[in-house]
């Protein structure tokens, strides 16, 4: 844990802190986005934002794995969860994801087996375990995660598990950053960039954030001070005119990324021609599915799934929260009808949801916290 | 939400993050809509869901709103009401607690100890002095036998250790399949020999916060022990009575000094540090730093991304004490080999009434809200 304790040292902090607001050029304001929901959660955990000068905001952006999942998905995966002998296996964060039905939590206090695994090899024990069952796995996440699933699907077909498959959502990062870049009611100065992500895709996919849309980016660490710093280094280069991508988290992230990941999902997966993302509507190449090759294993086919589109409730802006269009407590359910407890929206779900981050770790101003913790 | 509100708030959803020009300045915007949160969250508890879920059996948000709106609307009265650890009753502190932990058996305990010493710590959280306890068991069919003694044998051990008999029980066996091998509910009395009013209410501002040791032992050493994650870590669970731990803390402190004691159990110190925040109407401010935590429990935490404050304990307690009795209670505690790594963690303020925050170690500051279920690891 020393390791760890380093990137969290409140007088490194200071001084970095000082350092960043002394960029701030008096008078301008800066916006910046950290695409990865990982990061919002460091944000908050950290009480990060009270090491910010007032001129720099934090959007929180679409990098939450569950909160881009549509409600649609949810309940198709819900209708394989109660097909006969079913196992329907998913990480935790998305046990409590409503889709039009309700959530896994609700389907599995109806009676279907669901259960909660932290990774997809899990899932593949239980199948393994379980020969007379149907053993799904719930596959979400960016490419963070897609590689682990892809690696699962091959082990399966390599032991020869024929009672395993992969409901796929996988989902891609680009399309989803050049969404809301394309996006006209925003306006960002620069981004933090995701670092699980890249620790697979590299840094080399950002070049045209920063070369079309003339927006720093940095590849940055989970630990608060990797924030920090990266906030800092986009702010060096707002100040000496420059938009490039950098990498703050070379300590994880190679700049091309890992080769064999990615060879891994391509080998099992190809691109959707277009996905539905969760308040940002249909986004075309921006999702993963399985090739026809691993179609054994591919849950979408061995199961008639509805496939039924569900329209977002009409109350939830999870799409504004997700552009950064509206900051959390902006939008009109917030707090009120959409809680953790009864969450409308994805947002409001995952820890790494940028609303449910907001909800339980910073509800209060920043003043009135100031005054009551005496700081 | 009334209309005038509603489209104000919708006039504003359609613009751009940044202030409309001529409205209120975003900082007086947020304050409003985080008042009528606060609002919102004052009203009575309902239970939405047509079936229980998991998250109802969870010690957070979802278990309060089932309490009171399920057991407390049926069975309200005055002694229930204040939803302490126990009920005291013409000098007797009286108290249960059901048990249904899986695996039965895991490093530095089992569900037989774990059901004497719950029930033990709940008579003392009451500043009781705990005498006798009732067991009833809940037997799944094919259950061995020989378990039965291992569990049988370790609540032995644990009533002698914490000085209480078991004077009472039942037996039932379901069919299999009915029940995860054994559960088991103890119901406990003691004797409430000091003259103590221990409260959730009666937390003032000023006073002292105290754990009585490292958290979040027990409930990753359980989760550990389940075998499905593949971490191994040098931890065992913290489970053990308090029952003299309390006594020489009440013992140290004057008549009244000590306001509160509870142990953290299911859903950990920040659950609890809320239920003070919450029945006290303060606010709780803790310091990150000061929370006792070992280096294992710490990393599996990391591992699994889950926080170690809301992690159950089963040896701990949070203490709230006057402050000019903190430095008492706490070297009374630290001469106990109990809570020889107790320390202040916080103190009590005024504002945000009912709001824990927390003094991360980075220097920022944030909410330690209940959770709403089981704290659900991130994935990536």
């Amino acid at each position: 844990m020393r390791f760890v304790d380093e990137y969290r040292d409140a007088g490194k902090a200071g001084a970095l802190a000082a350092r960043v607001a002394a960029l701030c050029e008096p008078g301008r304001s800066y916006k910046f986005m950290e695409v990865c929901g990982g990061h919002t959660h460091t944000i908050y955990r950290h009480g990060l934002t009270d090491h910010l000068p007032e001129a720099v905001t934090l959007v929180h952006g679409p990098g939450c794995p569950v909160c881009v999942i549509p409600m649609g998905r949810v309940d198709d995966a819900i209708h394989i969860a109660g097909q006969p002998d079913v196992i329907m296996t998913s990480f935790g964060d998305m046990m409590r994801v409503p889709g039009g039905t309700g959530s896994f939590l609700d389907a599995k206090a109806r009676g279907a087996d669901i259960r909660m695994v932290y990774s997809p090899l899990d899932a593949l024990k239980i199948a393994r375990e379980n020969p007379g069952r149907r053993v799904v796995f719930m596959a979400i996440g960016f490419e963070t995660t897609a590689p682990s699933t892809a690696m699962t699907v091959l082990r399966a077909r390599d032991e020869g598990i024929g009672n395993f498959s992969v409901f796929c959502n996988h989902v891609t990062i680009i399309p989803a950053v050049k969404a809301i870049l394309d996006s006209p009611d925003l306006r960002l100065d620069g981004f933090v960039g995701p670092g699980h992500v890249s620790a697979v895709i590299g840094c080399r996919p950002y070049g045209f954030i920063a070369r079309d849309y003339g927006k720093p980016l940095v590849v940055t660490g989970f630990e608060p001070l990797d924030v920090l710093h990266a906030v800092y280094r986009i702010l060096l280069q707002l100040d000496g005119g420059r938009a490039e991508v950098e990498n703050q988290y070379s300590r994880v992230v190679p700049w091309e990324g890992n080769p064999r990941a990615l060879e891994v999902i391509g080998e099992v997966m190809e691109l959707r021609p277009y996905f539905e993302w969760r308040g940002l509507g249909f986004i075309s190449h921006s999702a993963l599915r399985m090739r026809e090759e691993y179609a054994a294993f591919d849950a979408e086919r061995i199961f008639r799934i509805p496939g039924g589109r569900v329209a977002d409730p009409k109350a939830c802006q999870c799409g504004e929260v997700l552009k950064g269009v509206l900051r959390p407590w902006e939008c009109k359910v917030f707090g009120t009808a959409c809680t953790p407890e009864t969450p409308i929206g994805t947002c409001m779900v995952s820890s790494e949801g940028a609303c449910a981050a907001y909800y339980t770790f910073g509800r209060f101003s920043r003043e009135r916290v100031r005054e009551a913790t005496g700081g | 939400m009334n209309a005038e509100e509603g489209t104000a708030l919708r006039a504003r959803g359609a613009g751009r993050a940044a202030p409309p020009e001529g409205g209120p300045p975003a900082a007086g915007r947020e304050e409003e809509v985080l008042e009528r949160i606060s609002r919102a969250r004052r009203r009575g508890a309902r239970v939405r869901e047509e079936r229980l879920t998991l998250a109802h059996g969870a010690g957070g948000k979802a278990t309060h709103t089932l309490i009171e709106a399920v057991f407390l609307e049926s069975f309200r009265n005055p002694l229930l009401e204040p939803l302490e650890d126990g009920a005291i009753v013409d000098g007797l502190a009286f108290t249960t607690d059901a048990f249904v932990v899986t695996p039965l058996f895991f490093p530095g305990g089992d569900i037989g100890d774990l059901a004497v010493n719950g029930t033990v710590n709940d008579l003392a959280m009451c500043g009781a002095h705990p005498r006798h306890l009732s067991a009833a068991f809940i037997l799944e069919e094919g259950f061995p036998v020989a378990d039965l003694r291992r569990i049988t044998a370790s609540m032995a051990r644990a009533a002698q250790a914490a000085g209480v008999s078991i004077v009472t029980g039942d037996t039932k066996v379901v069919e299999n399949g009915k029940a995860d091998g054994c559960y088991i509910t103890t119901s406990g009395i003691g004797v409430v020999e000091r003259p103590v009013r221990l409260s959730a209410a009666s937390a003032r501002p000023g006073d002292a916060v105290i754990v009585s040791g490292p958290v979040g032992e027990h409930g990753v050493t359980v989760m550990l022990a389940r075998g499905e994650l593949d971490i191994r870590a040098d931890v065992v669970s913290d489970t053990a009575p308090l029952n003299t731990l309390t006594a020489r803390l009440l013992d140290a402190c004057g008549d009244g000094e000590v306001r509160c004691l509870r142990d953290a159990t299911r859903g950990g110190v920040a659950t609890v540090v809320n239920e003070i925040a919450e029945s006290s109407r303060v606010a709780v401010v803790l310091e990150e730093g000061a929370i006792p935590v070992r280096p294992a429990v710490r990393g599996a935490c990391e591992l699994l991304g889950i926080d170690p404050l809301y992690v159950a304990c089963e040896g701990r307690m949070v203490a709230v004490v006057a402050r000019r009795s903190a430095e008492a209670a706490l070297a009374a505690l630290r001469s106990h080999p109990l809570g020889s790594q107790a320390a202040v963690v916080g103190w009590i303020g005024d504002d945000p009434p009912g709001l824990v925050l927390l003094k991360t170690a980075f220097g920022g500051t944030r909410i330690v809200d209940l959770l709403v279920g089981d704290p659900l690891p991130r994935i990536c």
